[in-house]
């Protein structure tokens, strides 16, 4: 019988970065921060949403990265937060007053370098990871 | 002194201009028909395109703007605006990419290098747009990380938005997939190259040009004005004064 080949990834890493790593941080510092990991062939899944404006810094840092950097293609980059449509009015308030007193924790943003990473697909119910085998 | 007037008055002459003509920006993933929806708008009221048009992603590599304003008409009302035509925004440019569309090595590296410039100053331009126009291609999956950021930082400056799904006249097309994206959003079926449905791009094009967002940004705008004139008016009180002080010990002398 044929054996079948089995590709496998090497040096993969997920990085899981917590709310209070980026907590305190000003936006240059945080999107450099995030940067510099992604650059390291590092797949981080954040417990934190960047804000519109932190996110536009982020691809203008990218861009200028991909200038200097010879190997850096770019990042992937995606965020999962849950979906409030069918929830209770009750409940749709519960979420926005935790969100105001703790800052958004259920929701997930995924970066990682275009070098790695296919594609991520996303509709509102599941997001997939596609990397590059 | 002479540049600060110069930028005092600049903002006087901003805040008291008509409003009914602004400048309407094209933003949106690239390859999505920014540039062919600004060359029919320009070839419908000025009979001539603004730039060129490609299949290789990141043809429009630098942000252009039509030559003259644009006036529209729309039941005797009218509309006027300078169209700015910006590179698409993407978060990855590889130059190997471009070698499938037949482009050699120096050629594709050179593009992609524009191209990163490119996408810098798109993000850049966006504090200078009036209205955009967020064009994407509706054959492609609209739940793109790279559309959330854009219109997220056009709400957070308070421009206001409309959404084009374009090339519906393509089999693949989802219009509903686009507005099942953005309900908050009204969202403009379009064919740019075919010309399809673009009656009702001018229609929500003017209902947006009259809508609440321009005027609070406007109200923003000479709540600055007044923030800016306030110490420049005391400057003007303490000067006066000095000088009927120096006048009457002048006189009493």
């Amino acid at each position: 019988m044929a054996k079948k080949k089995i590709r496998r990834l090497k040096n993969l890493t997920l990085q899981f970065v917590t709310f209070a790593e980026l907590e305190g941080l000003s936006s240059y510092k945080k999107v450099k921060k995030l940067l510099d990991m992604v650059e390291e062939k590092k797949i981080l899944i954040i417990q934190a949403k960047l804000s519109p404006e932190e996110e536009s810094d982020l691809i203008e840092e990218t861009m200028k990265k991909i200038g200097k950097a010879k190997k850096f293609k770019g990042i992937e980059l995606a965020v999962f937060s849950p979906t409030m449509k069918k929830a209770s009015g009750f409940s749709k308030f519960k979420k926005r007053l935790a969100d105001l007193i703790g800052g958004e924790r259920d929701v997930l943003t995924i970066i990682g370098p275009a070098s790695i990473i296919k594609e991520i697909k996303k509709d509102p119910t599941k997001m997939q990871l596609l990397l590059k085998t | 002194m002479v540049s600060r007037f110069i930028k005092f008055f600049k903002k006087l002459f901003r805040i008291f201009e008509t409003r009914n003509h602004f400048k309407l920006g094209f933003y949106g993933p690239p390859n999505s028909g920014k540039t062919t929806l600004a060359n029919r708008i320009s070839k419908d009221w000025l009979g001539k395109p603004i730039g060129a048009v490609s299949k290789i992603p990141h043809e429009t590599r630098q942000v252009v703007f039509s030559e003259e304003e644009i006036e529209i008409e729309n039941d005797g009302k009218k509309l006027k605006f300078k169209l700015v035509d910006t590179p698409g925004i993407t978060t990855k440019i590889d130059y190997e990419n471009f070698l499938k569309y037949g482009l050699k090595g120096k050629e594709a590296r050179k593009r992609a290098k524009e191209a990163t410039k490119g996408v810098i100053e798109s993000i850049k331009w966006l504090d200078d747009m009036d209205l955009v126009v967020i064009v994407l291609d509706s054959t492609q999956n609209p739940y793109t990380q790279v559309n959330i950021t854009i219109i997220g930082n056009l709400v957070a400056r308070d421009i206001p938005v409309l959404i084009v799904a374009n090339k519906i006249d393509l089999k693949s097309s989802n219009l509903k997939r686009v507005e099942g994206a953005f309900p908050e959003y009204g969202v403009a079926g379009i064919s740019a190259k075919k010309g399809k449905n673009m009656e009702k791009f001018y229609d929500d094009l003017f209902r947006l040009s009259k809508g609440k967002k321009i005027k609070k940004k406007r109200k923003k705008e000479i709540k600055e004005f007044v923030k800016e004139v306030e110490p420049l008016k005391e400057k003007l009180k303490n000067k006066k004064r000095s000088k009927t002080k120096k006048r009457k010990t002048k006189k009493s002398e």
